[in-house]
């Protein structure tokens, strides 16, 4: 069984990450606050039941309010929303994706098979990112 | 030094963390859950639009719409995120890990409520009542 280098102190990729993800984590539910308040303001209190709302929090993406009681569609997906969107895709699948190594690497170990493997997952993430953000942009 | 374990799988199911075991293997279970069916919703969505028009994303997304399917993604989002929340306020103040189990039960007093209230709207849309 080859054994994983014991962590290093200082700034490296393993710390950077690990302070990545409660940041973004901490990101995420500003922008969840920030959704919940917009919502309520373009008048949810009255046109959504709570799990529409929280969907909303979790993606502020127009379709995801187009099975309510919602009229006015357009106020939804305006350029401001499609930047919080966009930026919601970016910091959650940074975040889970970099989750998803972590845990493959409590299993797997070797040197040149993690770094196969963070190359993957960077590929992986500009793919999600591409795509989340054009779905996002072409609706 | 390194990582060496030489646990098996028996001793692993044996092994009782209660409630904070609990909260480890469910934030891992709901975080992968999340990268997996989130990660194929947004493929759907891209392949739903005009450019590809394909069946296979209109199929895909007809289940992650399904409001049953709805119900285990509220947990894994809801409680991903009321636990993630614990672990990001204990780690950067470590001098709180000291309430860690204090900080547990007041997680799923908040969790609890806000899921059984969404399940149960989304339970009562699912079957018309």
């Amino acid at each position: 069984m080859s054994m994983r280098p014991a962590p290093k102190i200082g700034l490296h990729f393993d710390y950077v990450m690990w302070l990545f993800t409660r940041l973004s984590a901490l990101a995420m539910y500003a922008l969840a606050i920030i959704g919940v308040i917009g919502a309520l303001w373009m008048g949810a209190r009255t046109s959504m039941k709570l799990p529409d709302l929280m969907r909303w929090a979790f993606m502020p993406e127009a379709t995801h309010v187009s099975t309510t009681n919602v009229t006015n569609l357009l106020a939804w997906k305006t350029l401001f929303w499609q930047v919080m969107g966009g930026l919601v895709v970016i910091l959650a699948s940074a975040h889970g994706l970099h989750g998803v190594l972590s845990v493959l690497e409590d299993y797997l170990s070797g040197a040149r098979l993690r770094q196969v493997l963070r190359l993957l997952v960077l590929v992986i993430w500009l793919a999600i990112c591409a795509a989340g953000i054009y779905v996002i942009r072409i609706f | 030094m390194g990582l060496k374990r030489n646990v098996g799988l028996l001793d692993g199911l044996r092994y009782q963390g209660k409630g904070p075991m609990l909260t480890f293997i469910l934030h891992r279970i709901s975080g992968l859950s999340m990268v997996l069916f989130i990660g194929l919703h947004i493929l759907a969505s891209l392949l739903m639009k005009q450019a590809f028009s394909s069946s296979a994303g209109i199929f895909m997304n007809r289940i992650y719409e399904n409001w049953i399917f709805q119900i285990f993604i509220f947990f894994c989002v809801l409680f991903h995120s009321i636990n993630g929340l614990r672990i990001v306020i204990l780690d950067l103040w470590p001098k709180l890990i000291e309430y860690q189990r204090e900080a547990i039960w007041l997680e799923w007093c908040i969790f609890l409520p806000l899921f059984g209230f969404a399940t149960y709207l989304l339970v009562a849309g699912g079957l018309g009542v």
